[in-house]
């Protein structure tokens, strides 16, 4: 099903399957606040929601990134900063080896690459479309004819799981939670893209429709070869779709790693606190301590040196002064926490030279 | 931890929406009993009446609309008899709601303190200065931090967490014997969701509460219930011992509840063991059993009547036919052991 | 290719339709089982027919003026509604009036509806410094009263017809580009607005795939309510000698030529007001039916 857009260019690998698909480099984006007139910070954002400061990763081809955090840490700003959505005060998006907004990737090819999926499944539909006409909008945009848009909505459609006898014609009021979904993943999925951005897909649907979609999901990845970043705050379902797994905190990575390891054997404490907040399923053995106390904080004016020293059991004062780096914490494993930094300044942390990531 | 005489006690509950294109029964013959002391957590996904059996034990249902059948006692009271001045005492003082917005409970224009102390007015007669007492004792013991300052908050200046715990203090005020919550951590973090969650277990340990907690959350079901109700359509289809349910569920929906969860021990990349079909449509359920069009044991006898509830173990039902004609243990041979 | 079927046990329950029922189905629908919008519909289909065809079915010549049978009475064997003070046929001059009045009502609401909306959804769009400079303009024609807008600017251009539209515009046009700015504001920021953005859709696509379908029916239902304001006010200009001319017949100008005679055959004066009064709640009982009925999603 590879067809040529209207330039004639495909979408394909360009930089080979060692490339990751997607860079990330110190992508930074505030929220409001008011610019300093005077004096030493000129121009830098006072009270600002700090929503995204100076996140860093990759994502391999074909692999699922997970991506954890509770309100305020920043991932749905993520997502729309990867998306082109919101502009990003500093750092940048490579897309397979190409500066996303640069000559070697403009705007518009960079969206037949990338595409999201929202959380609200009501929302994302314009309820005066039919099911078809919202699929088949994103191909006629970029040139596809009418006829040919229609027939790659309705194969697309029924990859999803809907009959497009039955569902086609029919309006978002008319369908339930999850057939909306498979509404919305079917209209990401119909300009070909090889990065899929899931922002809490399956957070509002009920928990037997949620598994339907997960399943669903996973299809598609092996059918359409796709690469997914999967946005949640559920760590069950992260953990069964995810290889890798980044955990963000206020606007910062707090932890990244392949996704059995983090939640086997997490090396941060907000991390731990996750997991151990999660429901216990055995009656039995029932949680009785709450792992972290009070509210996530505010993202204005975050608190000084690592975000998390607030909140932290294992806090010391250098983790008010210091802001930790992502250090490599094992293999693949990375944790900005000074208590698991090898060589840093915190008591706890093991011996070695400092290897910054 | 909880016995004695029931001390709510639902016998055929009945409700019905009309008013709208077709009539909805939204409840259809729920049989619920609590005991002092106990925690029932009803569950269930969207559309499956457990909200309106809810708000049905408080009177809360649209006059007009929702014409409601079936016997509901909460401590000796007949609450579909009640007069109009009898409901507003029994509304705070027997009976008290928590809902997953604290913004249905907290008035916005008001400081919390504030709202707290007129509840305990109104109720039990006390005068402003023993009011305020009270409320700072409510706030001291929902573990709000530097409580007499947070007092003379507005609702918008406390964080997400804090307001759950204004509100869970605001139903307090006036010591009733029954607490009904509203999926009251749904919308919070998870790091939030444990904290509230503990402090109810302890709070309902302390003053001896009944609670009656909706969730469509199996983990919060495991973590706070003594007993699980399980509701699906409108019916009650399973009921019993947390521990039962959860280790040995006899329906098959909840059976399917419990292996479609992505916690389980799946194989990385494989699927998940999810439920077919679609959520019922309550205008138009199919005669006998309404789970059948999804269940993957379904029988022809099953679409004939709605099955009638069958027993299993020490107080533990299920609307099945396999039960009546199998045995539980074969029901366990279908699910395996869970957790 | 593989068709997932987690979902095909219960897809019998959605019959086979090939045709979806859209949104304005749905609003036909409603609309047909209100009784009040129902019967205003029919009373405005009436009176537009009757000025249409007013050449057949109009008993007498308009015009034709006879001093002796002056200010007839209601009921006269001559003339069925009575005759006014230059003795022309009264229901002649009313079922003729319904040309100008109707058009004097119905085009100003109809320019302000293109202009409003063209200005207001760009505003709203856009958004930003674009969106309160528009706005603000706006927002100065607000601080003028209508009447008062509408009698300045007529009395600026001139009396006559087409001067009395052109003000009337002028004086609509800022309520409906409020009515758009507000509508669009809302739409823009909705999911599928940006998930269309994600899609790589220009601002025009957008525009006009996503905002105007969603936008342009609160804006209609708005529209529809300013025509019997508008009707009120082009009489009013009209009785004011700022609108049409005598010996025109103009339901206003009836108003404002029969006053003397107001002691002399009352019911004969009211008459043009009773018309103006009649049309006017017949487009608002319709506008608040077509409101109700675009309600429900």
């Amino acid at each position: 099903m590879m067809e040529g857009s209207r330039h004639g260019i495909l979408t394909c690998d360009r930089g080979g399957p060692a490339q990751p698909l997607l860079s990330v480099r110190d992508l930074t984006r505030h929220f409001g606040g008011r610019r300093a007139w005077i004096g030493a910070k000129v121009g830098e954002r006072r009270g600002a929601v700090r929503a995204v400061d100076g996140v860093s990763f990759d994502v391999a081809k074909g692999e699922t990134l997970g991506i954890v955090g509770e309100s305020g840490c920043g991932k749905s700003t993520l997502a729309r900063l990867i998306t082109q959505i919101i502009a990003a005060d500093a750092g940048e998006v490579i897309f397979d080896g190409e500066a996303v907004g640069t000559s070697a990737l403009d705007l518009s090819a960079y969206r037949r690459e990338v595409q999201m999926v929202f959380q609200d499944s009501y929302a994302s539909l314009n309820p005066r479309l039919t099911v078809e006409e919202t699929v088949a909008f994103g191909p006629r945009v970029h040139g596809l004819a009418r006829r040919d848009a229609i027939d790659r909505a309705h194969d697309l459609i029924s990859r999803v799981g809907l009959d497009p006898t039955r569902f086609a014609a029919r309006y978002p009021h008319e369908l339930s939670g999850g057939q909306r979904q498979r509404v919305n993943i079917a209209r990401a999925l119909a300009l070909q893209p090889r990065l899929l951005i899931l922002d809490e897909a399956v957070s509002a649907l009920d928990k037997s429709i949620e598994a339907q979609v997960l399943n669903l999901l996973v299809d598609l990845k092996d059918e359409f070869g796709l690469t997914y970043m999967f946005i949640s705050h559920d760590l069950n379902v992260v953990r069964f779709m995810s290889d890798r797994v980044m955990v963000m905190y206020l606007g910062k990575v707090a932890e990244l790693g392949a996704a059995d390891v983090i939640l086997a054997n997490p090396r941060h404490p907000y991390t731990m606190a996750l997991l151990a907040s999660m429901p216990s399923m055995d009656p039995d053995r029932r949680t009785t301590e709450a792992p972290l106390s009070g509210d996530p904080p505010n993202p204005i004016d975050p608190p000084s040196g690592c975000r998390f020293h607030t909140r932290c059991k294992f806090a010391t004062p250098v983790c008010a002064q210091t802001a930790p780096a992502l250090a490599e914490v094992g293999p693949a494993h990375r944790a900005a926490c000074l208590m698991a930094a090898p060589g840093s300044a915190h008591p706890q942390a093991p011996p070695g030279a400092a290897v910054a990531a | 931890m909880s016995g004695g005489a029931p001390i709510v006690e639902v016998e055929g509950l009945t409700v019905d929406f009309v008013g709208g294109a077709k009539p909805l029964r939204a409840v259809d013959g729920v049989d619920l009993t609590l005991r002092p002391g106990e925690v029932l957590a009803l569950l269930g996904e969207s559309g499956s009446g457990k909200s309106v059996t809810l708000r049905a034990l408080m009177r809360l249902l649209p006059e007009r609309r929702a014409v409601i059948a079936g016997k509901v006692r909460v401590d000796g009271h007949d609450v579909r008899a009640l007069s109009k001045s009898d409901l507003t005492a029994y509304r705070g003082r027997t009976i008290a709601m928590i809902y997953q917005e604290p913004g249905i409970a907290l008035d916005p224009v008001y400081r919390v303190g504030d709202q707290i102390a007129e509840a305990v007015m109104r109720h039990e007669g006390a005068s402003r200065r023993e009011a305020r007492t009270r409320a700072l004792e409510l706030f001291e013991r929902v573990r709000i931090p530097s409580a007499a300052r947070r007092l003379d908050n507005y609702a918008h200046e406390m964080s997400g967490g804090m307001r759950q715990r204004a509100m869970i203090a605001l139903a307090l005020a006036c010591r009733p014997k029954v607490l009904l919550a509203d999926e009251p951590t749904t919308a919070l973090d998870a790091t939030v969701q444990i904290q509230v969650l503990l402090l109810l277990r302890e709070l309902q340990r302390e003053l001896g509460l009944a609670v009656i907690f909706v969730t469509h959350d199996i983990g919060v079901a495991t973590e706070i219930a003594d007993r699980i109700a399980v509701m699906y359509a409108g019916r009650i289809v399973e009921t019993g011992a947390c521990r039962d349910i959860i280790r040995t569920p006899a329906h098959p929906y909840t059976g399917g509840l419990l292996a479609s969860r992505a916690g389980g021990a799946q194989a990385k990349g494989g699927r998940l063991a999810a439920i077919p079909g679609v959520p019922p449509d309550l205008s138009n359920l199919p005669p006998g059993c309404a789970f059948a069009p999804r269940c993957k044991q379904v029988q022809p006898v099953c679409e004939q009547a709605v099955p009638a509830e069958a027993s299993i173990g020490h107080d533990h039902r299920a609307r099945c036919v396999l039960l009546s004609a199998g045995s539980a243990a074969g029901q366990r041979e279908v699910f395996g052991e869970t957790t | 290719m593989a068709v997932i079927t987690d979902i095909g046990l219960d897809v019998a329950r959605i019959p086979a339709k090939p045709i979806g029922r859209g949104y304005w189905f749905g609003v036909g629908r409603r609309l047909l089982g209100d009784p009040v919008a129902i019967a205003a519909a029919v009373v405005i289909l009436a009176i537009v027919l009757a000025a249409i065809f007013a050449p057949w079915i109009a008993p007498a010549d308009p015009y034709r003026a006879s001093m002796l049978r002056r200010l007839r009475p209601v009921g006269d064997a001559l003339y069925p509604l009575g005759s006014d003070e230059l003795g022309r046929d009264m229901l002649s001059r009313l079922i003729y009036g319904g040309r100008l009045s109707l058009l004097m009502g119905l085009l100003p609401v109809v320019f302000a509806f293109i202009a409003g909306s063209a200005i207001g959804i760009v505003a709203g769009f856009v958004g930003g410094r674009i969106n309160t400079a528009i706005m603000r303009t706006v927002d100065v024609f607000f601080a003028f009263p209508s009447v008062l807008l509408a009698i300045a600017l007529s009395g600026a251009l001139g009396a006559g017809i087409l001067n009395a539209i052109v003000s009337l515009t002028v004086v609509f046009t800022p309520q409906v580009t409020r009515i758009a700015e507000s509508v669009t504001t809302q739409i823009r920021t909705r999911d599928y607005v940006e998930a269309a953005r994600v899609s790589g859709a220009g601002p025009f696509a957008i525009i006009r795939v996503h905002v105007l379908g969603n936008v342009l029916g609160p804006i209609f239902v708005y529209a529809t309510s300013l025509i019997s304001v508008s009707m009120i006010l082009a009489s009013g200009l009209s009785f004011l000698g700022l609108g049409s001319k005598p010996p025109e017949p103009e339901w206003g100008l009836m108003l404002n030529t029969l006053r003397t005679a107001i002691y002399v055959q009352p019911v004969v004066a009211a008459l043009a007001g009773a018309m103006i009064f009649i049309t006017s709640i017949s487009f608002n009982l319709l506008s608040d039916g077509l409101r109700s009925a675009m309600e429900v999603k």
